[in-house]
C-alpha cells in the first residue's frame, strides 16, 4: 500500500514536470486533470475502498476538477483560439531545470514537517509544497493568460492535497469551500480571458502593461 | 569466481549479438527479412582483416583512440554485474569507476575525431560532448539514488541487493523504477540509438556518433564497433539489474535470467527504434534533461 502511494506521489511530480516543460496547452490541461484524478484516489485510498460519504464526496470533486474545469478552460482555449504558448518568459528546458531546483527546495523545506499518523506517506509534504511552487512558477513565467489559469488549477490541486493530508477525516468542508473559490474563479477568469481577447485580439497579459497612457 | 568469469566471457562474445537482436526486431517491423544474425561479427571479421589508411593530418592519438576505447570499456566491464552475478573485479565506489571509464572512451572518440581536422567530424564530436555532459548527470545520480538507497556503495552490491528484493515486495520500488527510466534514457542516447542519433545513417547532417567514426577504418573501427557492442552490453545489464528484479536463489539461474533480460531489452529498444522518429535535434537536450530529472527525483526520494 505505501509502496503504492509512493508511486502515485512520484506520477504527481512527474505531471509537474510534463506542466513545466510542455508547450502544447492541450497536454497541460490533461496533465491538470490527470492530477485531479490522481489526488482523489490519494484521499480515498487510506479509507478503504468501501462505498461511504467520504467516498461519494471525493468523487464529486474530483469529477468538478478534472472534468468541468479542464472543460472550462479547453471551452476558452477553444474560443480564443490559443493552443500553443510560445514565448514564454522562460524557456521549457530551462523551466524543467529550474523544477529540479524547487523540487530540492521543497524536499528541504520540508524536512522538519511531519505528515500525522493517517496512511499517508511522508512524501506528501514536500510533493504538495512542489505542486503549489509549480503553479505559481506558471503564473509567473507564462505569458498566455490560459496558462495562468492553469497555474492556477495546479495551486487548487495542492492545496486541496495538503488538506488531504492533514484534515483526514472532516476535510471536505474546506475542500468545498476552496472548490467554490477555485469554481468562481475560474469562471472569471473565463469571462475575462473572453473579454480580453475581444477587445485586443490577443490573450498576451504582459502587453496589458502597455495600457499606460 | 566461476560465474563472474563466465559473464564477462559472455559479454565478450555475445555482446555484438545484441546488436542483431535490435536490427532483427526493426527488420520484423518493417516487414523485412533482415540481415543474419550473425552480421555483426561478420562485419567485424571482415574489417580486421583489411589495412588501414591514416590522413597526414592526424597524430598518435587517432591511432591510439580505439585501442584505449576497446580498453577502457573491458575495464568498465569488470566492474558490471549482471543481477545477482558479481563484477569480476568489484571494489567499494567502483560506479564511479564504472561512469568514468566509459568518459574516458568518450574522450578519446572525441579527441581523435578532432585530431582529424575535418569540420564533418568536429561537428560531431561538438554534439557528442554536449549530449553526454547532460547524459553523465543522469548517469551519476541515478547511481547515487540507487547507491543511497541501500547504502552500499559498489555496483555489485547494488545490483545484488536491487535483484534480492523480488518483484512484488519492493523495499524503494518507486527510486527504482525512476531510476531504471533515466537509464533508459540514458542507454539510448550513450549508444547513438534512435531518439537521439540514428546508427544506420551515414553522411547525413543531424547524426552523432556515425560521424566521429568516419575517417576510422579497418581493425581501428573494427575494435570501435566492438566497443560500441560491449558498451551497450554494460549499460544493458546495469538497466536490467535494476529494472528486472527476479529472485533465485542459485547463479545458474540467475545468470539466465540476467542473460534473457538482455536480450528482452535488445528487442525492446528495437520496438523502440521502430515506432519512434529521431528527435529534432534541438529537442534532444530536452529528454536528456528529464532523464536527469528523473534520476533527481529518485535521490531527493530517498534522501527525505
Amino acid at each position: 500500500m505505501q509502496s503504492f502511494l509512493d508511486i502515485l506521489m512520484i506520477l504527481l511530480v512527474l505531471l509537474n514536470f510534463r506542466l513545466l516543460g510542455a508547450s502544447q496547452l492541450g497536454t497541460c490541461v490533461h496533465s491538470v486533470a490527470f492530477q485531479a484524478v490522481i489526488i482523489g484516489l490519494l484521499a480515498l485510498l487510506p479509507h478503504g475502498l468501501a462505498p461511504s460519504w467520504t467516498w461519494l464526496m471525493v468523487g464529486a470533486v474530483t469529477l468538478v476538477k478534472a472534468v468541468v474545469l479542464p472543460g472550462l478552460v479547453r471551452r476558452a482555449m477553444r474560443e480564443t483560439g490559443v493552443m500553443q504558448e510560445l514565448e514564454p518568459f522562460l524557456g521549457y528546458t530551462v523551466s524543467v531545470i529550474l523544477g529540479v531546483g524547487l523540487l530540492a527546495a521543497s524536499f528541504l523545506v520540508a524536512r522538519p514537517l511531519r505528515v500525522p499518523a493517517g496512511g499517508m506517506t511522508q512524501v506528501l509534504v514536500p510533493v504538495t509544497i512542489f505542486t503549489m511552487l509549480t503553479g505559481l512558477y506558471l503564473i509567473i513565467a507564462r505569458r498566455k493568460a490560459i496558462t495562468q489559469v492553469l497555474g492556477f488549477l495546479v495551486m487548487e490541486n495542492s492545496i486541496y492535497l495538503f488538506g488531504v493530508a492533514f484534515a483526514v477525516e472532516e476535510s471536505w468542508l474546506v475542500q468545498a469551500g476552496v472548490l467554490l473559490d477555485v469554481f468562481a474563479a475560474v469562471f472569471v477568469m473565463g469571462i475575462m480571458i473572453y473579454h480580453i481577447n475581444r477587445e485586443f485580439d490577443n490573450i498576451d497579459t504582459d502587453r496589458l502593461s502597455d495600457l499606460k497612457d | 569466481m566461476i560465474f563472474p568469469m563466465l559473464h564477462v566471457f559472455l559479454a565478450l562474445i555475445a555482446s555484438p549479438l545484441l546488436l542483431s537482436v535490435i536490427n532483427r526486431t526493426k527488420a520484423f517491423f518493417g516487414g523485412r527479412t533482415g540481415a543474419p544474425i550473425l552480421q555483426p561479427y561478420l562485419d567485424i571479421a571482415k574489417l580486421l582483416r583489411k589495412g588501414t589508411v591514416y590522413s597526414r593530418t592526424t597524430t598518435w592519438i587517432f591511432r591510439a583512440a580505439p585501442s584505449v576505447e576497446l580498453a577502457s570499456v573491458m575495464a568498465a566491464l569488470a566492474v558490471t554485474p549482471l543481477g545477482a552475478i558479481p563484477a569480476l573485479l568489484p571494489f567499494q565506489g567502483d560506479l564511479v569507476f564504472l561512469a568514468y571509464s566509459l568518459g574516458l572512451m568518450r574522450f578519446f572518440t572525441v579527441s581523435a575525431a578532432l585530431d582529424t581536422g575535418s569540420a564533418f567530424c568536429g561537428m560531431g564530436a561538438s554534439r557528442e560532448v554536449q549530449f553526454s555532459a547532460l547524459a553523465e548527470v543522469a548517469l551519476l545520480v541515478g547511481l547515487a539514488a540507487a547507491a543511497c538507497l541501500f547504502r552500499v556503495f559498489s555496483l555489485t552490491d547494488i545490483c545484488r541487493q536491487a535483484w534480492a528484493a523480488g518483484p512484488v515486495s519492493w523495499e524503494g520500488g518507486g527510486t527504482l523504477l525512476l531510476v531504471a527510466a533515466s537509464f533508459l534514457v540514458v542507454l539510448l542516447a550513450e549508444n547513438s540509438r534512435i531518439p537521439v542519433d540514428d546508427p544506420n545513417t551515414h553522411l547525413e547532417l543531424t547524426m552523432i556518433h556515425e560521424v566521429m567514426i568516419l575517417d576510422h577504418g579497418g581493425p581501428d573501427l573494427a575494435f570501435i564497433e566492438y566497443a560500441a557492442a560491449l558498451k551497450f552490453w554494460i549499460l544493458g545489464s546495469l538497466l536490467v539489474s535494476l529494472a528486472l528484479p527476479l529472485r533465485f536463489a542459485d547463479p545458474l539461474p540467475d545468470l539466465a535470467a540476467g542473460l534473457i533480460g538482455l536480450f528482452f531489452l535488445a528487442v525492446t529498444v528495437g520496438v523502440i527504434e521502430s515506432v519512434m522518429a529521431r528527435l529534432k535535434l534541438v529537442r534532444v537536450p530536452q529528454l536528456l534533461v528529464v532523464a536527469g530529472v528523473l534520476s533527481f527525483l529518485a535521490l531527493f526520494d530517498v534522501m527525505r
